[in-house]
């Protein structure tokens, strides 16, 4: 009876490699979803932050009015289930007679595209000095991790404050400060589990089967710890998103034709008085969206990495 | 804390804008000559090092500069606000310790009840809630409708307060005037609950987790076996284990209670340190800023320190 011998010819096989590889993340991805139907609050988060971008990214066609032109005569319209309410403004119109729902929508804009994008540039910095520094030790990992000791003596507000004090109003100076020490808690992170891992068995072999340091980085180490950066990302971009807003509150955000929450906030606050809705409505907003950012991000970290979990 | 300092500085000078140009905004006419001068009395004419070298050598004997625009020095100007911002976060400090260590440990022990279930949500809610929006919902809630508590300010005009300390509350106690003491406590009410709210929301959950963990732990299973109270075993063994975790969280939410305070005393026309360096980013008046973030990291890193005396004093195994 003829027995093959050889096994290798399919694995050589280019194509299929990577056919396999994609079946097994799809696999991975579907057992995930599984897992996220057991935690239905988790999964009400994500629906929601979906709901969120989706309303960002489809501003324009959602959205009748003008978010940054109103019409003064139309000025402290309530929202539409107080008595003096009209549909056509579901939310009620600002001091300058703008639709607020309109705006809200405009805003979900500046403060999801801040929280992904300050986080995202963390990630990656901090992931890739931290990969560095816990594999490799050495010079420049005492230099790295004094920075970030340094940095850590400046909570986070003040930090960005400071800098947006200097760099002035503006989207690129706005990600700038929320980046600027935002990398240091993702460069932790990995430095840590990096040092932890790189002792274990199964970098050991690696070594021993000849893999050279990228390959045992990116293939052995990193697919084991990237979860928890995942995880530490997500509720990241919630503090992000309150930050930013705290900025944009204080008037230190983005310059003042652009409607964020924080900013929205901020001028209702002079109406308070005769028009509560114009500041808590937009506020409203944040909480909704960072909470369930944050119900996500705890029910992704039940999930991925349950040794992260709060409640023992 | 040298880092620091220099840190600071340069973020100061890498910004464009000359300072003299900056303190003759508001003013008149000035001649040339005059210009010079200023620049001569301010260092800003030497090379960026030998800048640096004033401003450390007097940072070190405790000389942070003259305001540009408030034309006064810095630490005077400090010390005049630093009383308000203590009493705010000394206020907001009670109030989270007062309401996160029952919530916590009442949590812990009734895992799972409504009370749990209720206490833990509204700390979720804390954590997710920006400051600022929180404040003006108090505001509009407590002042606005109901008319119970004072929307800014730190007194009443009119109560007659003497300034002794420039702590609104002592003062009124150390002069007897009853009228201020009411007056200045029922102005901390709002800002301090603000203020405290997501710092008790991050302690009680860590309380409880620790809590939860040290309940389970063999020395509190002896406790209970050798008969002790419930009570007992819950306060003296899992309590002091559990306070471990938690004092270093309360040490890091002291950068809440600062970065927080800008906000919270914009929010609440709070005159202390926050609403000053605030106004002057505004008037871009660097000395000043430079001076109060050297006071905010400063106190930053001395409350962690605390923490790590703390720590040893709970956990005799650590060894400073």
């Amino acid at each position: 009876m003829e027995v093959n011998h050889d096994i290798s010819p399919p694995f050589r096989d280019q194509a299929y490699g990577w056919r396999l590889r994609l079946e097994l993340w799809w696999r991975n991805f579907q057992s995930f979803l599984r897992d996220l139907r057991a935690h239905p609050l988790a999964m009400a988060g994500g629906i929601i932050v979906i709901l969120y971008l989706f309303a960002a990214i489809f501003a324009d066609q959602l959205t009748v009015y003008d978010p940054t032109r109103g019409d003064l005569r139309l000025r402290h319209i309530p929202p539409a289930w107080e008595a003096e309410g009209d549909w056509a403004y579901p939310l009620g119109t600002d001091s300058q007679g703008r639709d607020l729902l309109t705006r809200i929508i405009y805003g979900a804009r500046v403060s999801l595209s801040v929280g992904f994008l300050s986080v995202g540039i963390s990630v990656v910095v901090g992931v890739l000095f931290g990969t560095l520094a816990g594999y490799f030790g050495g010079r420049f990992d005492a230099a790295v991790s004094r920075l970030a000791d340094l940095l850590l003596a400046f909570p986070f507000l003040i930090f960005a404050i400071g800098v947006m004090a200097f760099l002035g109003p503006g989207f690129t100076n706005l990600i700038l400060a929320l980046t600027f020490k935002g990398w240091v808690e993702f460069f932790r992170l990995v430095r840590g589990e990096m040092l932890a891992e790189k002792t274990r068995e199964y970098v050991e072999a690696a070594r021993v089967t000849g893999q050279g340091h990228a390959a045992i980085i990116t293939k052995e180490i990193l697919p084991n710890i990237i979860q928890s950066v995942f995880v530490l990302g997500t509720l990241r971009i919630g503090y992000m998103i309150i930050t930013e807003a705290s900025l944009s509150f204080l008037g230190l955000g983005l310059p003042p034709d652009i409607p964020t929450w924080g900013s929205m906030v901020a001028t209702g606050r002079d109406a308070l008085l005769v028009a509560w809705w114009v500041s808590t409505l937009p506020g409203l907003a944040i909480v909704l969206l960072v909470m369930a950012i944050n119900i996500f991000g705890e029910g992704l970290r039940d999930i991925l990495d349950p040794r992260l979990k709060l409640d023992g | 804390m040298f880092g620091v300092a220099i840190i600071v500085f340069f973020f100061i000078r890498l910004t464009p804008g000359d300072p003299v140009d900056i303190m003759m905004g508001q003013g008149g006419a000035i001649s040339a000559g005059e210009l010079d001068r200023l620049r001569e009395e301010f260092h800003l004419n030497e090379p960026l090092h030998i800048q640096l070298w004033y401003f450390l050598r007097d940072a070190a004997r405790g000389d942070l500069g003259y305001s540009y625009v408030l034309k006064q020095p810095v630490t005077s100007l400090i010390a005049e606000r630093l009383p308000a911002t203590i009493e705010l976060a000394g206020g907001a400090l009670i109030f989270s310790l007062l309401v996160a260590l029952p919530v916590g440990i009442i949590s812990a022990v009734r895992q799972n009840s409504w009370l749990d279930r209720l206490s833990m949500s509204s700390a979720f809610l804390g954590i997710s809630m920006p400051g600022f929006w929180l404040g003006i919902i108090l505001i509009l809630l407590f002042s606005v409708r109901l008319h119970w508590l004072p929307v800014q300010g730190r007194v009443a005009l009119g109560s007659g307060l003497q300034e002794r300390t420039g702590f609104f509350v002592l003062d009124s106690i150390l002069t007897g005037n009853m009228a201020a003491l009411t007056s200045s406590l029922l102005h901390l009410v709002l800002p301090s609950i603000t203020l405290g709210a997501p710092v008790a929301a991050v302690i009680a959950r860590v309380l409880r987790s620790s809590m939860l963990e040290a309940l389970r732990s063999d020395y509190v299973t002896l406790a209970r076996s050798k008969g002790m109270a419930e009570t007992w075993v819950v306060v003296k063994h899992a309590l002091r284990n559990a306070m471990i975790p938690t004092v270093t969280v309360v040490g890091l939410q002291v950068g809440i209670l600062l970065g927080g305070n800008m906000v919270i005393e914009t929010v609440f026309g709070w005159p202390g340190l926050g609403r000053m360096v605030v106004k002057a980013i505004f008037d871009r008046d660097f000395p000043l800023i430079q001076g109060t973030v050297m006071i905010y990291a400063f106190t930053f890193v001395m409350a962690n320190l605390i923490v790590d005396v703390l720590y040893t004093y709970l956990n005799p195994r650590i060894k400073m």
